[in-house]
């Protein structure tokens, strides 16, 4: 919780809204690994799980009309944006009624009609994409920004620098929100910065070394992400130009589906579970007379229920047809 | 109204042109648009910053950022002319160019577009290994990337208009011993590549080739400052009685067969020349193409007459060595005639 705010003081609906969102992250995630160790569906995935809170604290700010990019790991952000279960899992199956008809894949999820383009596989890569996006919404003066997520791994990329720095001079509308998960696939954020008493104090610093405001916010607190992102909104829609919010969150599954995690010290990832996002928030919204344990089994069922429908309809949807591998290549 | 121009005139007109008639165009790179400046490192966008100071944004050396920040810009609808100022600096850009800008249509099953322009200056001229390559092999490869090399001021200002109301990524490679800038920004080696441009508003279509000499024995395939050697030679052949047709490729993704093959049914004989290492160019995947639709036409093996397999070397004697020239390509045509 931030030091403002008490869970009273937001509106109920509001407060269920991101926990129903949370939930269906973690759900989605966790129905796809089960589908993956079934042989059902193709391809790979990298999950958020753990990252729940990141993705909608953040995403509950925008608008359709605002933007996102996103990262080989986009499922969170892609549902966070507002792109539907079915789209994505259609695509994940390789339907050709998929939100990237099936030309995409996990790592390449997006619906530009709601403000995410195709994740970007490459890390750091959707960075200079976000700082341009932006650049086009300052010069069609609208009033709308572009988040731009990646992970602490991202910001050792030169394209992170070259992005940030571009931002920053030319005052664009990016929130730039790093997923402080601590490691880059298997290495640790500490071995990729110099860290500590005699260096850095946090990946911010990389942030604010580019001169914009940076702060670290606590991931897993949901509404403490919500607030962040709410400030930076209104930094960058008052002309004020990027900010660089860093989010402390972990991973509680693997890089990838195959990764059984054998580098994160056993102690470390169970503390992390004891304070992953959604179970903390429960205990926080539970804090409200207004909100009872039987809410949020209520809302984990409906979830649960919608997801089920919405596997069986994806796994059913025609797939494209081989001469379609020649098509979309060229506008 | 019709005037003489050379190419950086041309292209000059042609991107005030289209920022003028579109206020989604914009150009961004190192050193455009710097009042007291050069206008970019050939004097392309020279005093462009005057009209549009709002629309020639001026980077930080970073071509990896910026020319994903076009890639992000183009997404949302503006139209980006990217400037790098040399050729050899695309590498530094390859991740945006071949990961993103290439891709993201059809990662995006079609619903994403990418319009921008990237234009490059190339060819060897002095300056040393890193800033002399022929780059174009190096993107013809690349599915959703249109590339073209405009041999002449006309070429130039056409291809570029077309390139920009082109909802594709698009490649404009200029050479810049074609440039024709005047006084203290001349090239030693410059070769008069002026031609008349109309005032009023013209395309050259993407994708097109043009015949710049009709002939008969031989097909020389040639683009950008081997055109203007290729038409030397021709010369040179025909005062020896061998008539050669020099078809400008132009056009370096999507190739256009229909003028290449018609040359090439035509005479049967064929020899390509390119400035850049043999092994690997442009002339390899035109010589695979054209062997594999033409062949029945083909009278003898095809010729390709290139420069060795060796970065670009500095002393002029060298540079000379890598660089073909009229005497070599009449070598290649007598040796296709044999």
């Amino acid at each position: 919780m931030t030091e403002h705010t008490s869970i009273h003081d937001y509106d109920r609906v509001f407060l269920l809204g991101l926990y129903e969102r949370m939930v269906l992250i973690r759900e989605f995630e966790e129905r796809v690994k089960y589908l993956f160790l079934e042989g059902r569906m193709p391809g790979t995935i990298h999950q958020c799980l753990g990252q729940e809170a990141t993705a909608v604290g953040v995403c509950s700010n925008l608008t359709d009309e605002d933007y996102i990019t996103s990262t080989h790991r986009p499922h969170g952000h892609a549902l966070a944006k507002g792109l539907t279960p079915l789209e994505i899992l259609i695509e994940l199956f390789g339907g050709v009624t998929g939100c990237c008809r099936g030309k995409g894949g996990s790592m390449h999820v997006g619906n530009i009609r709601k403000g995410m383009p195709p994740a970007i596989a490459i890390v750091g890569g959707g960075i200079p994409v976000a700082t341009g996006m932006a650049l086009a919404l300052k010069m069609q003066h609208r009033s709308n920004v572009v988040a731009c997520f990646f992970g602490d791994g991202a910001t050792s990329e030169g394209a992170f620098h070259e992005a940030v720095n571009m931002a920053a001079i030319w005052d664009l509308p990016v929130i730039f929100a790093c997923e402080n998960n601590r490691y880059g696939a298997s290495t640790p954020v500490g071995q990729i910065m110099r860290l500590g008493a005699e260096g850095l104090k946090s990946v911010a610093d990389r942030g604010a070394a580019y001169g914009i405001p940076a702060d670290t916010i606590d991931g897993n607190d949901v509404l403490a992400v919500y607030e962040a992102a709410k400030d930076a909104k209104r930094v960058c829609l008052e002309g004020g130009g990027p900010v660089f919010l860093e989010f402390l969150t972990y991973r509680i599954t693997g890089h990838s589906r195959r990764d059984p995690c054998l580098y994160q010290p056993k102690e470390e990832r169970q503390a992390a579970l004891q304070s992953e996002p959604i179970g903390r928030f429960e205990g926080v919204l539970l804090q409200r007379a207004d909100v009872v344990q039987s809410d949020l089994d209520g809302i984990r069922e409906t979830v649960a229920k919608e997801l089920s429908e919405a596997i069986a309809i994806a796994e059913q949807e025609p797939k494209p047809v081989p001469e379609d591998v020649l098509t979309d290549v060229y506008a | 109204m019709v005037k003489q121009l050379s190419i950086v005139e041309a292209l000059r007109a042609g991107i005030a042109e289209e920022m003028a008639r579109d206020e989604r165009v914009f150009c961004i790179g190192e050193d455009i648009g710097i009042p007291g400046g050069w206008g970019g490192a050939f004097t392309v966008t020279l005093g462009l910053e005057r009209a549009f100071r709002d629309r020639i944004i001026d980077t930080p050396i970073a071509e990896n950022g910026f020319f994903g920040v076009a890639v992000g810009a183009a997404i949302l609808g503006m139209r980006p002319i990217v400037d790098v100022q040399y050729g050899d600096f695309l590498f530094c850009a390859m991740d945006q160019i071949h990961s993103n800008a290439s891709m993201l249509r059809y990662m995006s099953g079609g619903t994403v577009a990418v319009p921008m322009v990237m234009r490059a200056p190339v060819g060897a001229t002095g300056r040393g290994a890193q800033h002399a390559r022929n780059v174009e092999r190096f993107f013809v490869g690349i599915p959703g990337i249109k590339v073209v090399a405009p041999s002449n001021a006309y070429d130039a200002k056409g291809l570029l208009k077309a390139a920009v109301r082109d909802d594709n990524p698009v490649m404009i490679f200029e050479h810049k011993l074609l440039y024709g800038s005047k006084g203290a920004r001349m090239e030693t080696g410059a070769v008069d590549s002026s031609s008349d441009v109309p005032d009023e508003d013209y395309t050259v279509p993407l994708g097109t080739a043009r015949v710049a000499r009709r002939g008969s024995q031989v097909t020389i395939l040639a683009w950008l400052l081997m055109l203007h050697h290729a038409l030397s030679a021709a010369e040179r052949l025909a005062a020896s009685g061998v008539d050669v047709e020099v078809v400008d490729v132009r056009s370096l993704s999507p190739f256009d067969f229909d003028t290449i093959g018609a040359s090439v049914r035509k005479t049967g004989r064929v020899v390509i020349v390119e400035e850049g290492p043999k092994t690997g160019g442009v002339g390899a995947e035109l010589s695979a193409s054209i062997a594999e639709r033409f062949s029945p036409s083909l009278k003898a093996p095809i010729v390709r007459v290139a420069s060795p397999d060796v970065p670009v070397p500095f002393a002029p004697v060298l540079e000379n060595a890598y660089r073909p020239d009229p005497d070599r390509i009449v070598e290649g045509v007598r040796q296709v005639l044999d």
